[in-house]
Parts: C-alpha cells; structure tokens; sequence
C-alpha cells in the first residue's frame, strides 16, 4: 500500500498527462463516427452563439456575391419551369384556378427551409459546417444540405439553435451519385486534398465516361433527392485500378458558403424500415 | 494568465483559423500559452489549463480532441526541453523567464516544441497513413507561420515595455 502510493505521488504527473491524453484521444475517435460524434462541436450554445455573432459581422462583405449567386439560382429554375411548360402542353399553366390537382393521391417527398452557415471548414481532412438552425427549428440529423450550386453535406449533429452538418469535403461522406446522361451511379467521397475536387469511385465499367459529363445525386439514398448538382468530370482515371475513379469538379466553391437549404425527407423513415425488413 | 488564456482562444477562432494561407496554411499561436505560462514546481494547474485551451479550440473547429492532445504533449515535455536547452533544476523555476535567457536558445527551444506540435496535431488530423507527405508540408509550412508570427510578437511587445 505504501508503495503504491509512493508510486502514485511519483508519477502523478505522468499519470495526470495519460489521463487527459486518453480523453483527448477518445474525444478525437468519437468526432470521425458520424453515429456517435455527440460531445465535443460546434453546434451547441457557446460556440454557436460566437460564431453567430461573428458571422453577423462578416455577411456583410458578401452580400454582393450572395445577391448573384439568388439571381443565377432564379434564372435557373426560370429556365426549368420554362422547359417543363414545354414539355408538358396541356397542362401549360397560364391561368392557375382552372387546373384541378387532386391532393389526396400527391404526396410530398421532400421539404426544404433555409439556414445560414455560420462557420465553414474546408482546408482540413475532416471538415464540417455549422448552421444557424437546429431543433427547434425542425433540424434533424441526416438531413441533406445543399445551395443553389450544388450539395454541401449531411447534418450530423443538433443542438436547440444550431445545427453541425458534415461537408462532402470530409474523409468519412460516401454520397450516392450518378452520371447525368447515364444514371450510371457511384459513389462520391473525398481523399482529402484539393476542397474543388471530389472523387466519384465504383463506377460500372461500361459507364461511358467523359470529360465535362455532369454528375448528380442519385436517387438511391434516402437522405438527397434525386437530380441535385454536383459537378463536372474533371479528369479519368485510365488504366485498371480496381475502384474506377473519377475526379469530379464541384460546381460549388466551399470556401464560400452562405445561405443553404436543409432539406427533409418525409419517406426516410418507411423506406430505412422496409429495408431492415428485408434484411 | 485567465486573460492570456482567453485572448489566445479568441484569436485563434476568430483570427488565426481563417488565414488559410494559399488555401491550407494556418498559424497555430496558441501554444504560445505553453511558452509562457512561468514554470512551477505543481505542474497539475498548467497541464490543465493547457488541456483545457486545446479542447476549446476543439470545440470550435469540429476537430474532436486533436488540438487538446497535442498541446497538452507539448504542455508535458516543456520541462525536459527547459532542462535540456535552459539547464535550469527545479530551484530556479520562480526565478524562470523567457526574456532573461538569449535568443538562441528560446529559439531552440520555442521551434523544438512547436514542431513537435505541429507534427503531432497534423498527424492526428490526417488520421490515416494516406497523404503523409500532406503532414510533412503542412507541419513545415504551418510551423514557419507561427514562429515567425511568435517572434515578430514577442519582438513588438518586448520593444513596448
């Protein structure tokens, strides 16, 4: 007994170090497991709290890029209804009280609300995002987030006000995505080094692949929607590595974030409990 | 040291992670407070506080507890290095500070620990044995950052005094 606390009075220090180091270290494990990253981010109220002043502050300078970035994503969608009143003649819609929709047989998949991201990551390896919304709100975990130009992420995290999303510039995202004018599909992860190129791997062989072919979420995962922007090939891999990757360009910059739309899935829950049936 | 304290976590969020210079290159001066925090003979308060600064950073950046690990390293192996560059026993710690030794050995001394940071920090926040030659660059470069901002601070501040 003595010598045990002789031994604990000599080596308190060294002990005292261990201790910390592990918590440190079991803090750091804890973070890379999207099902258990709990305890130590940025979305709860201190942080999020400075972060939401600090952004307060900041918008300001970006107003101007944020106002063109809004008219490019309502030129867009402009163009799309245009197309879609096009493609669909009868029910060309000029005088709206006409057309009968019959609502008990429609049934919304997706909603979407608007956040502001109010502290942005991407020069790291794992990079995450926090939002100025959360429960409260009506932010769950594993909703998708996007922006007019393209996706973002997944949240991963909320606290009352304020939400942690996991970027796709982020080691661990695997995102279901397909090529535009194929629907052949992959999957698209990041290897950490360049925050505009995202790799897109297990492509079918016989997905004919181009330089420029746009890449979009596919419709296979229960957390995006169909058809959301990613961005283009941007180089192909030749030869036969076992993985069949592809560099693919975002179309959005992530080191400028500003406004971005949660989006919740209302099937998730039916479509996650069917699968576990089958199982 | 309260206000120290603060002010390197305050600076390190709001400031110092938002360089990025070239697009990586980041400044880590926190661990300034591990440089000047003065020596005592109960070292549990300091391995604390430095813990505890790490872990805030942590908190901000989403990084899990990658900064508190590494500065608490450097927190626990500042002794040996003041025994090995300083040659100073435990008598003379009250009597210890930075501004009385010469430059060329706070040089040693600040630039070893910092590495030694950096290294770590930059190791664990890769996570894996891909992009190794990604942690060596950025320890080099990052490194160069924050002592050449280390030093041009204390040179502006000591010039004030």
């Amino acid at each position: 007994m003595q010598q045990l606390i002789y031994f604990f009075r000599k080596f308190k220090y060294f002990l005292f170090f261990l201790l910390l180091e592990f918590i440190a270290l079991a803090l750091t494990f804890n973070n890379l497991d999207f099902h258990k990253s709990k305890f130590v981010n940025s979305a709860n109220t201190v942080t999020g709290g400075f972060y939401n002043k600090a952004s307060s502050i900041s918008e300001y300078w970006n107003l101007k890029s944020e106002n063109s970035i809004l008219a490019d994503e309502n030129t867009r969608l402009k163009n799309l209804l245009e197309k879609n009143i096009l493609l669909n003649p009868k029910k060309d819609v000029i005088v709206i009280d006409t057309i009968v929709i019959d609502t008990s047989r429609y049934q919304q998949k997706y909603s979407y609300t608007t956040a502001k991201v109010i502290k942005n990551n991407y020069a790291k390896e794992f990079n995450f995002l926090t939002i100025d919304k959360g429960q409260k709100l009506g932010m769950e975990k594993e909703m998708a987030v996007i922006n007019s130009r393209g996706i973002i992420g997944i949240i991963d995290n909320v606290s009352e006000n304020y939400a942690r999303v996991q970027s796709i510039l982020n080691r661990n995202s695997k995102i279901n995505a397909r090529l535009k004018n194929s629907n052949y599909f992959g999957t698209l992860g990041w290897n950490g080094k360049n925050y505009n190129i995202v790799q897109l791997s297990d492509i079918p062989r016989q997905a004919p692949l181009k330089i420029g072919d746009t890449i979009e979420t596919g419709g296979k995962s229960t957390i995006f929607p169909e058809g959301i922007l990613i961005g283009t090939i941007s180089e192909i891999n030749k030869g036969n590595s076992a993985d069949n990757k592809v560099n693919v360009t975002l179309f959005n910059d992530m080191s400028n974030l500003g406004f971005i739309y949660a989006i919740k899935s209302f099937n998730k829950e039916e479509i996650n409990i069917l699968e576990a049936q089958n199982e | 040291m309260v206000v120290l304290f603060l002010f390197l976590l305050f600076l390190q969020v709001f400031v110092l992670n938002n360089i990025l210079f070239f697009g990586y290159i980041n400044p880590y001066l926190y661990i300034t407070f591990v440089f000047l925090y003065p020596l005592k003979s109960n070292r549990i308060p300091f391995l604390f506080s430095s813990f505890l600064l790490g872990l805030l950073i942590d908190f901000f950046s989403d990084s899990g507890g990658v900064h508190a690990f590494s500065i608490l390293l450097i927190a626990y192996l500042r002794l040996f290095f003041v025994r090995i560059y300083f040659r100073k026993g435990e008598t003379d710690y009250s009597f210890f500070s930075l501004n009385s030794e010469s430059f060329g050995k706070i040089f040693n001394y600040v630039v070893t620990l910092t590495v030694i940071h950096h290294f770590i920090y930059f190791s664990l926040a890769n996570f894996s044995l891909e992009n190794l030659s990604n942690v060596f660059l950025n320890t080099l470069f990052s490194s160069i950052f924050t002592l050449t901002l280390y030093f041009l601070g204390t040179y502006i501040f000591s010039k004030n005094e």
